[in-house]
Order: structure tokens, then sequence, then C-alpha cells
């Protein structure tokens, strides 16, 4: 066997092996958003970072939430519930805290150990000591943490470019559909990915067509 | 067979004892106008009118020649002093349950026939007495401590025995009275000193008349008749009667049926000095929760809701109800008594005004709502939170406070902040049942779509302008004035210019009070960004921001 064949099987041992062990840490994940995560999920003891959209952050909960486990809002007093519960958050396991007060990464420590994705707006000023002792809870405990704003070292940054909304003209029509344009960063390298939300939930690329007519 | 079976053993009645005050709701009306500080009467005789008729009366208008069942205007000619004053039986239910748990101090086991009567069994106290004459002595000397002298003892196989004992003069025949006030028929010699008795004691009225047209008017010759006869001819009512003249024993059980001790399961405790930091009163209140938990849990109840008393050493009270999602426990009653002390208005620094107090001297816990603890069980699969998810929410929330970490829950309403609403953590949800009605409901006006990410709390104040820079307002018409080209936020102005917007709707509520209709507006901003506003007296405000 020549060496280049071999590299190949290998590399293709090594794909076949990799999601298997990533898939013990990974959280259910909106199927919409499994393109912009690497590893096609988001990850138990992970940090991940996103600009630009509230809509885009909730909807990373969204998943684990209706899938049983309980999430945390933290520091957003401007939390709407309606748009959470259309994407799929069950509202009577998301835990909100909207005035966490001075000491936001100590209460975040102490509930992720209960919380399985905690959503935090975090302070101006992240000492990277708190930041390390998040992290090995988070590590410890199993639970995801989704930043909206800068965070450091994140598993990936999730920044949106670009927002198109579709169904409203010039005095007439609704909102009714969003484009995001999301620019990742990631292990992967960057990359540019489409999120697209119809009547307020990730619409499922695999199926285009198929609209949830009624609103969870 | 009953009946051969009674005629057998006419003794099996057990010894009882009967405890009597006299008149009392006469007593028991002095007593209420002693405990609410009003004048005695003027006069000793005193009776009590329901219906036009006398209902009690006391010694004194008894010697003028005052009877119960008597007319009022009768009563007043007889004895022209009367006080004559409504008769209350919720008084007289009221005033003698002291005197009842004071008689339980002292024999256990005491029910209450009615307001100034009650039985208990003669066999444990005059055991431990020492003789049922003793027994007697010690209730009597204690319904003298309680300012009843005039009460009797009467004691004798059976209830009805031992009652008619205690209203029969000393000089009856078959009977002791080796004391003032108490009256003993000796054991097996009920019967005997019942038979003397008329039978108007043991009948109604109107069997009465049927057994005097017999011609039988003593419990004597009641109790001579064959009980088969008198079953056959009275019925049950017969029977029942013939029982009591003939001082039988109950056919199976007990006569007496002794009430349950009430319970006080509300506690208190005295701070001395005062307490004025909550960590502090909710570490004195440690040993309080627990007892009360416990004594609820003795009692197999568990609390639903709690009243916590703070009282200043001022004398100023601080009251709240707290309801609980499903039982309290010692560390949640600590919680809601250090919130609730948290929560109240508090000086300010070097301000001689507010609350003026040095301190909680006194807080009691009483139950608001209790529940059987039976219906609280855990079940086989969990149905309360996960207990390690309610460890850690309520350790922050002894943190930071009780309303800073809840959940939502949607309700029923137009505005975005009407159809949310807050529950802090380990409380009841307020209107589960919906007062506001439910958010499926058909809210006219309200906003169809996907809604914004984010609701502002209080709506921020806006401006829409067009190209000529010129306010855009509503018309007559429900229309906007012009093309709104920008928006300006908390007076901000954002640079993305107005790319599309949604005709005005309009929420008309109350329009019968005159209340100006308000319109709603979805703008779409050229960089994608979207807003919810709303238009309000002549104003914009921003209610939502599609983040």
């Amino acid at each position: 066997m020549n060496p280049a064949a071999t590299v190949r099987s290998l590399q293709q041992r090594i794909t076949e092996m990799q999601p298997l062990r990533l898939d013990d840490r990974a959280l259910p994940t909106t199927p919409g958003l499994r393109p912009l995560l690497p590893g096609g999920a988001l990850s138990k003891g992970a940090s991940y970072a996103v600009h630009g959209s509230m809509q885009l952050a909730l909807a990373l909960l969204a998943e684990a939430s209706s899938a049983g486990s309980w999430c945390g809002v933290i520091g957003c007093p401007g939390f709407g519930a309606e748009a959470a519960a259309s994407l799929g958050v069950a509202l009577d396991r998301c835990v909100l805290v909207p005035d966490p007060g001075a000491d936001t990464l100590g209460i975040v420590g102490a509930l992720s150990e209960v919380l399985t994705v905690v959503l935090l707006r975090p302070p101006s000023r992240v000492r990277p000591g708190e930041v390390e002792r998040i992290s090995a809870k988070l590590r410890e405990h199993g639970s995801a943490l989704v930043a909206m704003g800068d965070w450091p070292r994140p598993e990936s940054t999730l920044r949106v470019t670009e927002s198109r909304w579709r169904g409203l003209g010039e005095g007439h029509g609704l909102l009714n559909e969003r484009e995001l344009t999301v620019q990742t960063l990631d292990r992967r390298g960057p990359a540019r990915h489409t999120v697209r939300f119809a009547g307020g939930a990730v619409a499922d690329p695999a199926l285009p067509e198929i609209r949830r007519l009624v609103p969870r | 067979m009953n009946a051969t079976v009674d005629r057998a053993a006419p003794g099996t009645a057990e010894r009882i004892i009967v405890f009597w005050v006299p008149d009392w709701p006469v007593h028991a009306y002095l007593r209420e106008l002693q405990g609410t500080a009003q004048e005695p009467p003027p006069s000793p005789a005193i009776a009590l009118i329901a219906n036009r008729r006398v209902a009690a009366c006391s010694e004194a208008a008894r010697a003028e020649g005052v009877r119960i069942g008597l007319r009022e205007t009768e009563a007043q000619s007889r004895c022209p002093s009367l006080v004559v004053t409504p008769h209350d039986a919720e008084v007289d239910e009221r005033r003698f349950a002291p005197v009842l748990a004071a008689i339980e101090q002292l024999i256990p086991g005491v029910e209450p026939i009615r307001a100034g009567l009650c039985t208990m069994r003669a066999r444990g106290a005059a055991r431990y007495y020492g003789g049922e004459q003793p027994a007697a002595e010690a209730v009597l000397k204690l319904a003298a401590q309680l300012g009843l002298p005039g009460a009797r003892i009467g004691i004798a196989d059976g209830r009805f025995a031992a009652e008619q004992a205690a209203r029969a003069a000393a000089t009856e025949p078959g009977l002791l009275a080796p004391s003032e006030g108490v009256r003993i028929v000796p054991a097996a010699a009920a019967a005997a000193f019942l038979s003397g008795l008329p039978v108007a004691r043991a009948a109604d009225p109107a069997f009465t008349e049927v057994l005097h047209g017999l011609g039988i008017r003593t419990l004597g010759a009641l109790a001579a008749l064959p009980e088969d006869a008198v079953r056959q001819r009275f019925g049950p009512q017969g029977v029942a009667a013939h029982r009591r003249a003939s001082a039988a024993g109950p056919q199976h059980g007990s006569e007496l049926r002794p009430r349950t001790p009430v319970r006080e399961l509300s506690v208190e405790l005295a701070l001395e000095p005062p307490v004025a930091h909550a960590e502090q009163l909710a570490f004195a209140c440690m040993t309080l929760a627990e007892r009360f938990i416990s004594g609820l849990a003795e009692e197999r109840l568990v609390c639903t809701a709690l009243r916590v008393e703070l009282t200043d050493d001022i004398g100023v009270r601080h009251e709240r109800v707290w309801a609980h999602p499903h039982r309290f426990t010692p560390a949640d009653a600590v919680n809601r008594v250090r919130w609730q002390l948290a929560a109240m208005p508090t000086a300010p620094e070097g301000v001689e005004h507010g609350r003026e107090g040095a301190g909680i001297g006194h807080v009691r816990l009483s139950p608001v709502h209790t529940d059987r603890a039976a219906a609280h069980e855990p079940g086989l699969w969990s149905t309360e939170p996960d207990t390690r998810v309610h460890h850690h929410l309520s350790r922050v929330q002894s943190r930071l406070g009780h309303t800073s970490v809840g959940t939502i829950a949607l309700t029923g309403g137009r505005l975005l902040t009407d159809r949310q609403s807050f529950i802090p953590w380990s409380t009841d949800r307020p209107g589960r049942r919906g007062a506001r009605g439910s958010a499926a409901d058909p809210w006219p006006g309200s906003l169809p779509g996907p809604a914004p990410t984010l609701v502002f709390p209080a709506p921020l104040p806006a401006e829409l302008v067009d190209d000529t820079g010129s306010a855009v307002g509503v018309d007559d018409e429900d229309l906007l004035t012009a093309r709104p080209t920008q928006l300006r936020v908390n007076s901000t102005a954002l640079s993305a210019l107005v790319c599309g917007w949604s005709p005005l709707w309009p929420l008309r509520e109350q329009w019968w009070r005159g209340s100006p209709p308000r319109f709603r507006l979805q703008l779409q901003l050229s960089d994608g960004d979207a807003w919810l506003l709303l238009h309000e007296g002549g104003r914009w405000h921003a209610e939502g921001r599609y983040d």
C-alpha cells in the first residue's frame, strides 16, 4: 500500500471515530444551527460567544431546554418570553436572573452546577481568573455557556454580519421571516453561514418547505 | 337478641362524670361584658331572650318567678327589674372553650355536650385521685378558680343518669351528696335512682304526652316495660327513651366520644434586645421555624401558606402572608422571615423618620393554609422540580433577594410587558386560574407573528421623523402623517434609515371611558434591525426590539 493511500485510510478512520468521541459531549442542538458549531452540536463544558443577535443566542438554548434540561438567562432584564417560547425554550425550566448585581460571574459559577445551558450578558470587565473558574465548573458539571458579547477563549465565536427581514413593505405587511448571515470562527477556521427563522423558530434547512403552523 | 343481652347485663354502662354549670349562658354573657370592658348590668336578675322567649335566666331572676320558655313580656311583668338582652349562642360556645381546655388539663378525654355541659370517664380519674369523690372535688376546685362556684358534678352509670344526678337536689333518694355540688349515684344503682324521675326527662314532649296517656309517668314505669314491646309500639325513639330510663349501656363501643384536644400550631419568639438585621433575625428564627414545621408534621399536616408577623420594639407590626408552591420546609420559612425584614422600609442613615423602631422584638409564625401531609408525599416519578436546582436557586435567592431569581409565565394581555409575568422562585404562581386570562385567548390588537426578543420593561421614548426632519404622527384616519425615514430612540438617532413599516394597527381599549386609542407599528431599518413601536398620547415609544 502506498503512503498516500495509507494516509487516506487513516484519515477516514479518524473521521469515523471522531463523532463517537464528540457525541459524549454533545448537547441537543437545533438542527438549523448544527452546521455553525464545531462537532455539529453544543458541547458540554464549552463556552460560546454570540455577537449581534439575542434571537440566535436563545436559539442555541432552545433544543436543550425543550429536551428537559434547565436553562438560565442571566443579566438580561429585557428577556422576551414569547420570542423564547416560540423558539422552543421551556419557560418553566428557564431560570431568569435579570439583575445579578456586582458578582455576576460568581452567580454564573454557582448556577452552572445545575443549569445545562447558561445564557449570559457578560459584564464589561472580566477577570481571567474568574473565567478559568467558570470554565472548570462548566467542564466538571457538563454544562455550556453562551455569552452575548466578548468572552475569552470561546469554543466558537458567532458574529451576525447581516440580517434581512421578509414580509414587511412600505406601509403594508408584517415581519415574518428573518435570515441571518453568521460569521463563525472556531477551530475549523472562519466560515459564513445562513440561518433562517420562520414564524419565530429556526427553520430546518433540510426541510425548507415545511413550516410550523402553530407557533410553539 | 339485643334486648335479652341488655336485660342479662344491665350494669354494662360505664361510670361517667358530668360537669355542669347551671345558667351557663348568663355566665357567658357576664364574661363577654367583662372581656369587652363594658359595664355590668344594673340588676342581678338577667334574662337572655331568643325568639321573644326566655332562653336562660340568672338565679336572682328565677327567684322572682322567671322561668325558661316564658314569654318576654310575662317575664318582665313578673320581675320588673329584669335585665333583658338577646341570647347569643356563639358567645356561649366561645366562652366555654377555655373552661373545656382547663378541664382537659385535669382529666383527659372530655366530650363537650353543649355549652355549659361536658362529660368524661370516671374510671381513670377515680383511680388517679383515689376515688370518685376526690376527683369531683378536684374538678370543682378548678371551677372555683375559673370563677364558676355554682358548678355541679354528677357521677353515675351512663351519661343520662350522670346528667340527671348533676341536676338533682341533694335530698333526692338513691343518691349520695358528700359535699356541695357533688352528686354520686353508686354503681349499679342508677336504675333505682332514675325510677322516681318524671318521664319527661328522657322523652321529648310529644312522646311524653303519649306516655302520660298510657299512664306511664315515671322513668321506672317506662323501664319496667319489655324492650321488645316498646320497640314494636314506639320504634327507635321509644327504644332510646327506654334505654335511658333503664340506665342500660350502649350496645357496643362507648357512650363517650372525647374530642381531640385543640393544638396551637403557631409559634412565636420574643427577641431581647431587638434585632435589626435580616441575617441576625434569620439566624435567631431557625429553631423557631423548625419547631413550627415539626409541630405541623406531628399533626400530619404540611403548611402551604404562612403568615409572618414581625413586631417592632415600639409595637409597629409588619404582617405578610407567603404562599409556597409545594410545602414549607424550615429553611423556606426562615427565608420568608429574612425577605420580609429585608423588604421593610428602613430609615436612611442619620434621618429620624421612617421605621423608628430599633429592630424586631417579636416574631410570630402562623399557618394560613395547611394540607394533609399524605397529599404531599413525593410521587414515584418526580413531580417537583429537581431538589438540586431548588437548592442552588434558593442559595442565589438568599444572596440577591427574593425577587431576583425566578421564571417567567405567559399571561393574557395586549402589550408585550402585559403578556409575561415574572414569578419569583419558590412562590406560588399568582392567579394560575387566571383573572387575566390565558395568552392563547384572542386579544384584539395583540402582536401577530414573531415576538421581539428584547422587551423593554419600561417602554423607551422614541421619535419617528420623515425626510424633512419633522415628526411623524398619526392622523384622524389612523394613518401615518408622512413616510418615516429615521428613528430616534432615547433621543439618539439610529444611523440606519427606515426601509419598511407595517400598517398602523390600533389598540382600542375602554373607548367608552374616553381612553384615546393606542397604535402599534413594526419598523424595519436598512441594516436589518427591526423595532416594535407604540404610539400613545401623541408620542412614540419603543416597546420591543427584534434583536
